[in-house]
């Protein structure tokens, strides 16, 4: 007789695939270390330490959320990890640790455990948690350094850094700061001034490619929001730059490879199918020129997508796909 | 060029697509008649079959012993010969009591007297659909609907047929072997077939794993002008009714109908054995090809076993369990059934049965949903699970009906890719039923 004690009766389907939500958030944070490594070698080790006490805060605020409202803990499957390191990316790398905890907990708190947490928060938390400290310290939030100099690695007030600021190249462009435009090698290698994640843009490709490779996301959303946006720049360039030229730089600054891999991606906050994938990108990309050329800001990237991912449920709806065998009248064109 | 439709996915690994590797090359083994089966009178879909004996009564292999109990219903016959030691309910791969014929085997295999060729050519079209009738045909690649009613109600509406042996289910090689080992007897299933439903064009649908099937059947085919071989893309569920009729024809079968009102008749490879076995021995349905496979079976095989045989002995003459099983399912892994025991009988739509040693499932405490979307780009029937989970779990009847849960074939896809591992289709089919429920509440109210 066979031992059949073991035996468990569940309903079909009897296998699944293997990744689960903590792999493919692994995926996301080995798809990050590109930039990661490009960051510090040109800021510095701060930079590492800044995305360390950002994870951290990530980690314990999601943790004392978790305790408050009795759920079991959830920072296992590394979504709040991703969150760290993305809002340590979007922020400049002299600022003060202390700001960065608070956009930390605002991002995990505000933006995602109270909305039910992973897949219920509707717009990015580490957006939400940038457009905060953007709004709260604009100085601080806006303080570049020229690449190749190094912040303190642990001072954490502003003035020691004046005197080694720098101006976005979009800045420049907009006028709003004077200064030479860096190369369009340097950009994409990283050797300018900008946010810690996207200064290098070849290093945010190689972990987008990755990305892609691993099916983790698909190539509909960067396609659709890339293009848009070379596309737009391309028709109408900017700041007395020629057609080509106004291209490449609307595409390697500004934090683009960034939001169009790792941000507009991001499940929670995006389009379900890939038509609506499509909508959503052309949406990021036509605001991101938008605010870029016409609004305060010369960096467009991060309030495109949060303003995109307040019409998440409706792009959902109407751009749901038509049923297999629906009658021929009620299908919309696909 | 080879056909697919749009959906779906790739169980498997790289080395081991499918996971057929540990049968797909081992030959049809046929099983010593076992010394005693179990024939339950519900086999197939529809009234179950009426006993014919009782206890005591001597029968003759080939034996009918139950009959037809209605239309959509098909007879049963005695799988050995021998005496019927009891007619009660017994374990059936359901879970629950069936009524069936025990049958001790004397083991002289007497055939009974009706079992002899048929002439398919003198006899009417009539005739010909009765005889698949009383030979208990059904669909063997595990729907198990009558065929006669497929027939039936096919003629004049369906003007293409297809063979179905995609065998997309991960693990089953059952239809592989019998492809490989047999093309004969399916191919002139097939002819039958197309005759007796009077059809114009016939695909004998196959994947592309099985490609060393090919060359033996296009020579079969050689020079036939209705039939033809159809090189499917591997890809789940591919066998599903509807998607194989998209792949190969292009047409959708519209929602909430049936395959003939696109014009479609669709048969598994081993119904057209079946049928084939039915007209050129006279030989109703009596065995059956089952892979017997997984991480807990000591050596996976193909094994020919009669119907009623207890599935133990399969796994006996497959070396026993090389682990204790966690999980034990009657057909594949994606649609089967999990049984509790193995002391259920083989049926004739027993495809496959399975035994895992690891937890294949993968399922966890409190999924939560992360909206990836992986699963609205696999449905085959292009639903948006995501949203109907959401609405299931909110017990929101209104919007599952809203998102079509209904045209839900429980495939398994979504849940199959599903990172978080939220069961959606055990989600789906109780809102299904629920949806039913309330849709005749509503006609039992609106009739009052
Ligand atoms: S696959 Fe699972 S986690 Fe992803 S959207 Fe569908 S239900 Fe949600
Ligand atoms: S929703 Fe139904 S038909 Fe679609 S993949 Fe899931 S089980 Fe299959």
């Amino acid at each position: 007789m066979y031992d059949f004690s073991k035996v468990v009766i569940t309903s079909s389907p009897h296998i699944k695939s293997k990744e689960d939500t903590r792999s493919i958030m692994c995926d996301v944070l080995i798809a990050l270390l590109p930039s990661l490594f490009v960051s510090t070698y040109v800021f510095g080790l701060r930079v590492i330490l800044m995305t360390a006490v950002s994870v951290a805060a990530c980690l314990v605020f999601e943790t004392i959320y978790n305790k408050i409202v009795g759920k079991a803990n959830t920072i296992g499957d590394l979504s709040a990890a991703v969150t760290g390191v993305l809002l340590a990316f979007v922020c400049p790398v002299t600022l003060p640790y202390w700001m960065l905890i608070v956009g930390a907990g605002v991002s995990i708190i505000l933006a995602k455990s109270l909305f039910g947490g992973l897949g219920k928060n509707f717009i990015n938390p580490a957006l939400a948690g940038r457009a905060f400290l953007l709004a709260s310290w604009p100085v601080a939030m806006t303080t570049w350094v020229t690449a190749g100099s190094r912040a303190g690695l642990l001072s954490n007030s502003q003035e020691t850094l004046d005197a080694i600021t720098a101006a976005t190249p979009l800045a420049i462009i907009k006028g709003s700061a004077e200064g030479d435009l860096p190369s369009i090698a340097s950009m994409l290698w990283g050797m300018c001034g900008g946010s810690m994640g996207e200064v290098s843009a070849i290093a945010l490709l190689i972990g987008g490619a990755y990305l892609l490779f691993r099916k983790v996301i698909s190539f509909h959303t960067p396609a659709a929001y890339i293009g848009t946006v070379a596309v737009l720049t391309l028709l109408f360039p900017a700041g007395g730059l020629g057609h080509v030229q106004s291209m490449l730089y609307g595409l390697f600054s500004g934090g683009l490879m960034l939001g169009a891999f790792f941000m507009a991606t991001d499940y929670s906050t995006s389009p379900v199918s890939h038509k609506g994938q499509v909508v959503f990108g052309i949406g990021c990309g036509l605001l991101t020129v938008m605010i870029r050329y016409f609004g305060g800001y010369p960096e467009g990237v991060c309030y495109s997508i949060l303003l995109m991912n307040t019409t998440v449920w409706l792009i959902d709806k109407y751009t749901r796909p038509t049923k297999f065998g629906a009658p021929a009248k009620q299908k919309k064109e696909g | 060029m080879a056909y697919t439709f749009r959906g779906g996915i790739h169980p498997g690994t790289k080395d081991d697509p499918g996971f057929k590797s540990a049968t797909n090359t081992k030959p049809i083994e046929v099983l010593k008649a076992p010394d005693q089966v179990i024939l339950p009178v519900s086999m197939h879909i529809g009234a179950p079959a009426k006993v014919l004996v009782k206890k005591g009564d001597i029968v003759d292999l080939g034996q009918m012993i139950a009959e037809a109990g209605g239309f959509v219903s098909a007879p049963v016959h005695a799988s050995v010969s021998g005496k019927v030691i009891d007619v009660a309910p017994r374990l059936h791969q359901n879970g629950s009591k069936v009524m069936s014929v025990v049958i001790e085997n004397d083991h002289e295999d007497r055939l009974h007297e009706s079992v002899k060729p048929k002439d398919f050519e003198s006899m009417t079209n009539d005739e010909r659909i009765q005889a698949i009738w009383d030979a208990g045909i059904v669909g063997h690649g595990g729907a198990t609907f009558p065929t006669h009613v497929k027939i039936k109600s096919g003629i004049g509406k369906c003007d293409t047929i297809l063979i179905n042996g995609a065998e997309c289910e991960p693990y089953i090689t059952s239809d592989h072997r019998l492809l490989l080992e047999r093309p004969e007897e399916i191919v002139e299933g097939v002819r039958y077939l197309v005759k007796i439903m009077g059809v114009k064009q016939a695909f004998i649908c196959i994947e592309l794993n099985k490609q060393d099937t090919f060359a033996k059947i296009e020579q079969l085919l050689a020079g036939d002008p209705i039939i033809k071989l159809a090189p499917l893309e591997c890809r789940y569920p591919q066998g599903a009714e509807k998607q194989l009729i998209n792949a190969v024809t292009g047409r959708e079968v519209p929602s909430g109908k049936l395959p003939a009102d696109a014009g479609c008749a669709v048969f598994n490879v081993d119904t057209a054995g079946a049928v084939y076995r039915c007209f050129a021995k006279g030989m109703p349905v009596i065995r059956r090809v089952v892979t017997v496979s997984g991480s807990a079976i000591a050596e996976p095989k193909n094994l020919e076993a009669r119907v009623g045989t207890c599935v133990t002995e399969l796994i006996d003459a497959c070396g026993g369990f090389k682990k204790d099983p966690n999980k034990l399912l009657a057909g594949g892994p994606m649609m089967g059934n999990a049984q509790f025991t193995t002391d259920v009988p083989v049926l004739k739509g027993t495809n496959a049965f399975l035994a895992f040693a690891e937890d294949e499932d993968k399922r966890v405490k409190d999924p939560t949903c992360i909206r990836c979307g992986r699963c609205v780009g696999v449905c085959p029937m292009h639903l948006v699970p995501v949203y109907m989970n959401m609405f299931a779990s909110r017990n929101n009847l209104e919007g599952c009906e809203e998102y079509d849960v209904l045209d839900c074939i429980e495939c398994g896809s979504c849940a199959y890719v599903c990172p978080a591992r939220i069961p959606l289709v055990q989600q789906f089919r109780v809102a299904k039923m629920r949806v039913q429920e309330k849709r005749r509440a509503e006609a039992a109210a609106a009739k009052k």
